[in-house]
């Protein structure tokens, strides 16, 4: 952690570009945030972001989308591109020495890609399939659900769109949908590795400089989803997903959010896993884990058991939950600071892990928080204070949605 | 990069990649014995034995494994497979010796009955959740089929009835015959010196017992046919094949790891531009797998269900046009470019080291540095590929389907 310096450089235009470099790795990555996701997909078109994804790769610059593609791959990029809520998100990591020409590739994907009509089809088929299969993982669907019913609209809305939303969609739409969304402002991109940053600043500020601003496009709000939901599905195994409320990234109280959930569902030692698993033998797969959008924190909570454990899962899990409150050890604090520790200092042998952080802190703090400032943060923390934050925001008002045979039965006194 | 290796008066095989440039180090035990190993009476219980090496032993209760990794701050895990089970964990250095003591007392469990009759319920609910996956299906069944009357057609998880009628002292009879000193390998990757890794051993693995297990290896003719598994509630078709490839010792393994990512890499490979661009699929892939004694292309795709007969026709025709033509200058490039980045990207951390040291053990007993992988890769000519292929055509040998269709006929 120490000798760990981070570049911020802000372009004219708006586009936040972060560098760090890492003398120890051979690699280099990058991830370019473009605020351009799902939420501002048409409402009755939703799966526009999702299908725009798939034709920015067919083509870009001067080459075609078999050129491109064999252009990314030539320089051995391990690349993932997809629609998120808020951001379409590109990442990739390859040998240091390929990066450059690799994000002037990225400049011509996000400026300059072709759109081709003769794609929009087969683009769409590719979503709808991706749809498709999450129907056939319940892991995935339950989650995706819970996601729908615990966060207001757009921001609970699946950035896969919907199947009704991919057949309402047309080539217009997403070539407008581009051309009001993509633009440098509030755009980051941050390059993590054995990079020399003066180098890379000069490349963005060329290959990026005169990409122009733009307003920032609206989009529509609407309130959260129920509850309570059961999904029908025939399978072996019932899904529980369970959500409440929690605090943000921004917040002041993140870090005692994270270490509560971290007592829940931190490690084989945490209480769900121990309570739920070891103790009851009642699941293979329990957890919890702390998401954040920009403005609000959820915990969402994960089981998955035969029919006939399902009531007794959802039961205890519960129970684990609304037990958090007060009576957090010392021992399991410190429990979850070793492990913060650990994952921290190991942060480092990992140029595409710290160029996703570096590109989340800006989106979500305007600023890149450095290792030893959240090591100092996590070392701070005490029962003390993550009881006054369990007082402040109790795990309560649950939202619980099953998937299997039969629904079970949620106890009117936990909600 | 340094290696070194010793092996312990019983038997264990103590290998080591050592380096200060990185910030932690990676420690496993492999141990040579997995499904393959099993008979008919106790299937699953190579499985169901890692899990319960968790519970401890008379030193240290499943609680106190469980808070002990927590404290120490561990990434670890432990993997079963059809030749292998392996327990594993990374850590800073300055926990190197209390992590390897605990893994190491996890080799020696107490396998107590309270505790097996718990674990058992969870492994049950594991066989559970991996039958709601449509792909994880058509694994196991394509295992037992193309592997018919074969060690590698045995379950890793086994099943229900197999797992419910398993007793301890069955588990404790297999745990008595493989895990030998003989029979495990201990790795450490990553920050630390040579010394302290000897020492480790000696302290926490010198009263292991001697000995090794057998195994037997041989060739095998896969079963061809095509296997059909109806799921009326699945919204897509999900299809597998698999045909033999060159074994782990093959001097035409890594023309076959170069193969396999120009015909089925997930982006830009043959089938990608076959089916996956035009939409008429979610994802497919084709993998290489090796054995003991034996290898497999594994091809796998999902798509819409009545498309299924024209997808299963456009791998066939991939298939056809490599098995003829061979691969170009061009792609053979590419999937060099694709297969180092990869390499070179794991290799940065001690974990992805050590599974790649514990892994050449295991299969070819000897230690192969990153530049020799390198090496290995960039030497692989088109003219081997075409020897490969004439070797091993890629064909559609056993199928396994699982989804709506109630039939499904090609050809």
């Amino acid at each position: 952690m120490p000798g760990q310096q981070v570049q911020t450089i802000q372009l004219p235009n708006g586009l936040t570009l972060l560098i760090e470099p890492m003398a120890d790795v051979q690699s280099a990555a990058f991830s370019l945030l473009v605020p351009a996701g799902s939420i501002y997909d048409p409402p009755d078109q939703a799966g526009c972001a999702s299908v725009l994804v798939e034709l920015l790769v067919r083509g870009a610059g001067e080459l075609d989308s078999q050129g491109l593609t064999n252009a990314l791959d030539n320089l051995g990029l391990q690349r993932s591109e997809s629609a998120e809520r808020r951001y379409v998100s590109f990442g990739g990591a390859t040998l240091a020495e390929n990066l450059p020409a690799a994000l002037r590739l990225y400049a011509d994907i996000v400026r300059r890609p072709h759109l081709p009509d003769d794609q929009f089809e087969a683009a769409v088929a590719g979503s709808e399939q991706t749809l498709l299969s999450i129907e056939d993982e319940p892991r995935q669907k339950i989650m995706v659900e819970l996601r729908r019913m615990c966060y207001p609209d757009p921001w609970g809305k699946p950035s896969e769109g919907s199947l009704e939303g991919l057949a309402n969609l047309s080539m217009p739409t997403v070539k407008q949908h581009f051309q009001r969304c993509f633009r440098p402002n509030e755009s980051i991109l941050g390059v993590a590795g054995n990079v020399d940053p003066a180098e890379i600043r000069a490349l963005v500020e060329d290959a990026f400089g005169d990409w122009a601003a733009q307003p920032e496009p609206a989009y529509l709000s609407g309130p959260r989803g129920a509850y309570r939901d059961h999904i029908e599905h025939e399978s072996t195994q019932t899904q529980i997903g369970i959500a409440f409320d929690s605090v943000p990234y921004r917040d002041p109280d993140y870090y005692s959010a994270w270490a509560a959930v971290g007592v829940l569902s931190g490690g084989s030692s945490s209480r769900l896993f121990t309570e739920v698993r070891e103790r009851r033998g009642l699941c293979y797969a329990v957890h919890a884990g702390l998401t954040s959008s920009k403005d609000d924190g959820r915990v969402l909570c994960y089981a998955g058991t035969t029919v006939e454990r399902a009531q007794e899962t959802l039961d205890v899990t519960l129970q684990e939950i609304r037990r958090l409150r007060g009576s957090i050890q010392n021992d399991e604090l410190d429990r979850c600071k070793a492990r913060a520790k650990s994952s921290l200092i190991m942060q480092q042998e990992s140029s595409s892990g710290r160029a996703a952080s570096l590109a989340n802190d800006w989106f979500h703090l305007g600023r890149v928080v450095s290792l030893s400032e959240i090591r100092g943060q996590i070392e701070s923390l005490t029962v003390a204070r993550l009881h006054a934050h369990l007082e402040k925001y109790p795990p309560q008002d649950f939202t619980i949605l099953t998937l299997g045979p039969q629904p079970l039965e949620v106890p009117n006194a936990v909600s | 990069m340094q290696f070194h290796e010793a092996r312990l008066n019983n038997g264990l095989q103590v290998i080591a990649e050592l380096t200060t440039g990185v910030h932690s180090v990676g420690v496993g035990f492999f141990v040579k014995t997995g499904s393959r190993d099993e008979t008919d009476a106790v299937s699953g219980v190579s499985h169901f034995l890692e899990h319960m090496a968790f519970k401890g032993n008379d030193r240290f209760s499943a609680d106190d494994v469980n808070r002990i990794f927590d404290e120490v701050g561990a990434k670890y895990n432990a993997a079963t497979a059809e030749e292998l089970t392996m327990y594993y964990a990374a850590v800073l250095p300055e926990y190197l010796d209390r992590t390897t003591e605990l893994l190491a007392a996890l080799i020696r469990p107490a396998l107590r009955q309270d505790d097996f009759d718990m674990e058992k319920n969870v492994i049950l609910e594991e066989i559970g959740m991996y039958d709601d996956q449509p792909m994880f299906v058509a694994y196991e069944k394509m295992m037992q089929a193309h592997f018919n009357g074969h060690p590698l057609g045995r379950s890793v998880l086994g099943t229900k009835e197999s797992v419910s009628a398993l007793t301890s002292e069955q588990m404790r009879g297999y745990h008595h015959d493989h895990y030998l000193a003989g029979n495990v390998i201990l790795a450490v990757a990553g920050n630390c010196e040579w010394a302290e890794v000897l020492e480790l051993a000696n302290k926490h693995c010198a009263d292991w017992p001697a000995g090794e297990a057998s195994r037997v290896v041989t060739g095998h003719q896969p079963h061809r046919g095509t296997f059909l598994i109806q799921r009326e509630t699945s919204q897509q078709q999900h299809v597998m094949h698999q045909d033999t490839a060159p074994d782990a010792l093959h001097p035409l393994r890594a023309a076959a790891e170069l193969l396999s990512v120009i015909v089925g890499d997930d982006s830009g490979s043959r089938l990608y531009w076959e089916l996956v661009d035009p939409g008429y699929v979610e994802g497919a892939e084709l993998t290489y797998q090796e054995y003991h004694g034996v290898g497999v292309f594994r091809t796998f795709f999902n798509g819409q269900p009545e498309e299924t007969e024209s997808n299963l026709g456009r791998v066939r025709k991939v298939y056809e046009k490599i098995n003829r033509e061979g691969v170009t200058e061009q792609e053979l490039a590419q999937a060099k470019s694709k297969v180092c980045s990869r390499v070179v990207l794991s290799s940065e951390r001690p974990m992805g080291r050590l599974e790649s040291l514990g892994n050449n053990w295991i299969y070819r007993n000897r230690y192969q540095s990153v530049a020799k992988d390198l090496a290995q890769i960039r030497a692989v000519t088109t003219s081997q590929i075409r020897d490969l292929l004439a070797a091993f055509p890629l064909a559609q040998t056993t199928t396994v389907t699982v989804g709506p269709k109630s039939t499904v006929t090609w050809k």
